[in-house]
C-alpha cells in the first residue's frame, strides 16, 4: 500500500454527552467541529469535504454548520443511516480522501435527544371516525405496533438477546444485568459520559422494567452530544509537524455493511449477519484478528445487544458469548476490554454522534490520552455501530508507528 | 360489506384462521408484506402459501413501556411455524417470565378488536400456549 492510500485521523473531538439546554443542535455540532480542527492543528480552509449526520433535526445539518464554522464552498454530504449515521459520515469523508478528491476531510455527527423518551414505537392513533380500511404493505386495518409484536427499540433488542439465549443457552435476566453493571462501572472513569454512576446488579434488576429483560439502566441513555473527526492521507500527513504525526491515528479498516436477506429478517431485524460480515471485512482490510485488539467499543444500545456482538465481532468462539462474559474478559482489567467508555447505556447515545464518539474513545487510548481510564499499551482498537434497518459500521484503528 | 375483517391481509379467517405468506416461486423466500421483487433472489413472481398454525417460541420480550394507546404489559415474540418465522404477541397467558419461556409450544389464536362505525368487526391474531 502506498502512503497515499493510508488514511489517518488527524484530529477528533467529542462534546460532553448529557443535557445541553443552552446549546442547540448547530451549537453542539459546531463545538465538535471546532474541537476536531483544533485537535488536528488545521483550519476549515484545509477541508475538502464535509460529511454530516443528524436524524432529529430539520435536515441540511452540514450547510447549517458551515454557516457557523466556515462557508468555503466544499461539497457537503448530509448522511442518514439510523444509529450508524456517525460512522457513515466518517466513512464518507474517508472515501473522498481515499479517492483522491481531497487530502483532508471532515465528518460530524450531532443529536439533541435529552428527554426524547421511548424510540421506535409508532403507537396507536385514536381515530375519530373509525372505519377499518386496509392500508400499507400488510393491508393493516389498524396500527400493528403492540398487537403484532413491538416496534420499540428496547423490545426489539430484548428479542435479539433472548434469541441468542434460546440458541445457545446461559443468557438470563441476571447475566444481561451484569453486562450493564460492567458498563455502568466503566462509566465512573469517563468525565464525558452522561451518567457516571456505578450500579449493582440488584439495583439494575430492580429498576423500572422497560422490555424484559431490559430494565431502564440496561437501555441506551437518550442525551445530547456531538462528535467530529478530521481525516487525511499518509502523504499529506508526512508534510505536517512531528507532533501531528505522533498523535495521528491510523484507520486500518473502514467498513460499512447492510443486512443481507435472511429467513427471519422481515420478522426480527438480523443484527448479527451484517456485523459478522463487517467484522470479517475489517479484520481482513486491517490485517489483524480479534486477538490483536486491545480494546473494543461496540454498540451496546441495550444490554441484550452487547452479548450478541461479542460473538458477531468474533471476540469469542461462535456460541461462546456467555462464557466470554463470565471469564471477565470484557471488563476494563480483562483480556478484551469492551466499552471502557461506559458504552451507550451510561455514556449515552445521541444517535448521529455515536459512530464518531466511539472512535474518539479508541483514539484516546491509542494516543495514551485516556487519563484515568487509559488501557495501558493499547495499540489496536475496534469501534462498531449498528443502525436498525440495517447498517453496520466498523473501524479498526492503530496507534501511529512513531 | 364483510362483517369481519382481519387486522392484516396475511391473516385469513376462513375456513379456519391461519396466516399466509407471499412465497417467491424461484427461491421459496417468504414475505408477509407485499414485495416488488424478492429480496433474496430478485425474482418477481410470488404465490400464496399457508403457514402452519402451530410452532415454538424462538424469542420474546415482555413490553412494559410502549407508545400511548397500547396496553401493557404484553408479550411480543417470534414464533417458528414449521420453519417460517412469524412475528406476533403471545396471548392468553400471564405476561411474566414465569409463564412464558423460550422454546414453548404455541398455536395461532384470534380475538376481536371491536367493530367500526359500519359494524365491521376486526379480528387480530396472536399465539397462545399449546
Amino acid at each position: 500500500m502506498s502512503a497515499s492510500d493510508d488514511i489517518w485521523i488527524l484530529g477528533i473531538h467529542m462534546t460532553k454527552f448529557g443535557k445541553h439546554p443552552d446549546l442547540d443542535t448547530v451549537d453542539l455540532g459546531a463545538k465538535a467541529i471546532r474541537g476536531a480542527l483544533d485537535d488536528a492543528g488545521v483550519d476549515m480552509g484545509r477541508m475538502g469535504i464535509l460529511a454530516a449526520g443528524n436524524l432529529m433535526g430539520r435536515g441540511g445539518i452540514g450547510q447549517q454548520l458551515q454557516k457557523q464554522v466556515g462557508q468555503t464552498g466544499i461539497p457537503v454530504y448530509n448522511v442518514s443511516n439510523a444509529c450508524a449515521t456517525g460512522a457513515t459520515a466518517l466513512r464518507t469523508a474517508i472515501m473522498a480522501v481515499k479517492a483522491g478528491e481531497c487530502d483532508m476531510g471532515l465528518a460530524v455527527g450531532v443529536e439533541k435527544l435529552a428527554g426524547a423518551g421511548l424510540l421506535g414505537g409508532g403507537g396507536q392513533a385514536k381515530d375519530k371516525a373509525k372505519v377499518f380500511e386496509p392500508s400499507g404493505r400488510h393491508g393493516a386495518v389498524a396500527p400493528t405496533d403492540g398487537r403484532i409484536g413491538t416496534d420499540t427499540m428496547p423490545g426489539v433488542f430484548a428479542q435479539v438477546g433472548m434469541e441468542y439465549g434460546h440458541k445457545y443457552g446461559g443468557a438470563d435476566f441476571e447475566l444481561f444485568a451484569r453486562i450493564s453493571e460492567k458498563n455502568h462501572s466503566h462509566s465512573t472513569l469517563n468525565p464525558l459520559a452522561a451518567y457516571n454512576k456505578a450500579m449493582s446488579v440488584e439495583q439494575i434488576m430492580n429498576d423500572v422494567m422497560i422490555a424484559y429483560p431490559n430494565t431502564r439502566p440496561m437501555c441506551s441513555a437518550n442525551c445530547d452530544g456531538a462528535a467530529a473527526a478530521v481525516v487525511t492521507n499518509g502523504e499529506t500527513l508526512k508534510t505536517l509537524s512531528t507532533e501531528q504525526q505522533r498523535r495521528a491515528v491510523k484507520v486500518s479498516a473502514s467498513v460499512l455493511t447492510t443486512d443481507p436477506w435472511q429467513e427471519a429478517c422481515q420478522v426480527l431485524p438480523d443484527v448479527n449477519t451484517l456485523t459478522r460480515n463487517a467484522a470479517n471485512q475489517a479484520y481482513e482490510q486491517a490485517g489483524v484478528g480479534p486477538d490483536d485488539l486491545d480494546l473494543v467499543e461496540l454498540h451496546d444500545c441495550f444490554a441484550t445487544a452487547e452479548l450478541v456482538h461479542y460473538d458477531n465481532l468474533m471476540l469469542c468462539e461462535e456460541g461462546g458469548a456467555v462464557d466470554f462474559f463470565e471469564s471477565g474478559a470484557p471488563w476494563r482489567d480483562g483480556d478484551k476490554p469492551v466499552n471502557v467508555s461506559g458504552g451507550l447505556q451510561s455514556k449515552g447515545h445521541p444517535i448521529s454522534a455515536t459512530g464518531i464518539a466511539n472512535i474518539w474513545e479508541v483514539c484516546q487510548h491509542l494516543r495514551d490520552e485516556g487519563g484515568d481510564r487509559q488501557i495501558e499499551g493499547a495499540n489496536v482498537g475496534l469501534a462498531h455501530v449498528i443502525g436498525l434497518g440495517s447498517a453496520c459500521g466498523i473501524h479498526i484503528l492503530e496507534k501511529a508507528a512513531a | 360489506m364483510a362483517d369481519k375483517i382481519p387486522l392484516v391481509d396475511y391473516l385469513e379467517l376462513e375456513p379456519s384462521p391461519h396466516l399466509v405468506a407471499n412465497e417467491c416461486t424461484s427461491c421459496g423466500a417468504r414475505y408477509f408484506d407485499r414485495r416488488n421483487a424478492c429480496a433474496a433472489c430478485f425474482g418477481d413472481s410470488f404465490r400464496t402459501v399457508p403457514i402452519e398454525t402451530e410452532g415454538t417460541l424462538r424469542s420474546f420480550t415482555i413490553v412494559a413501556y410502549a407508545a400511548p394507546g397500547i396496553d401493557v404489559p404484553f408479550v411480543a415474540g417470534v414464533v417458528d411455524c414449521g420453519g417460517t418465522s412469524v412475528r406476533g404477541n403471545v396471548i392468553n397467558v400471564d405476561p411474566d417470565p414465569d409463564h412464558v419461556s423460550l422454546g414453548m409450544p404455541v398455536r395461532l389464536a384470534t380475538y376481536s378488536m371491536g367493530t367500526d362505525d359500519n359494524g365491521t368487526e376486526a379480528i387480530a391474531f396472536g399465539f397462545e400456549p399449546a
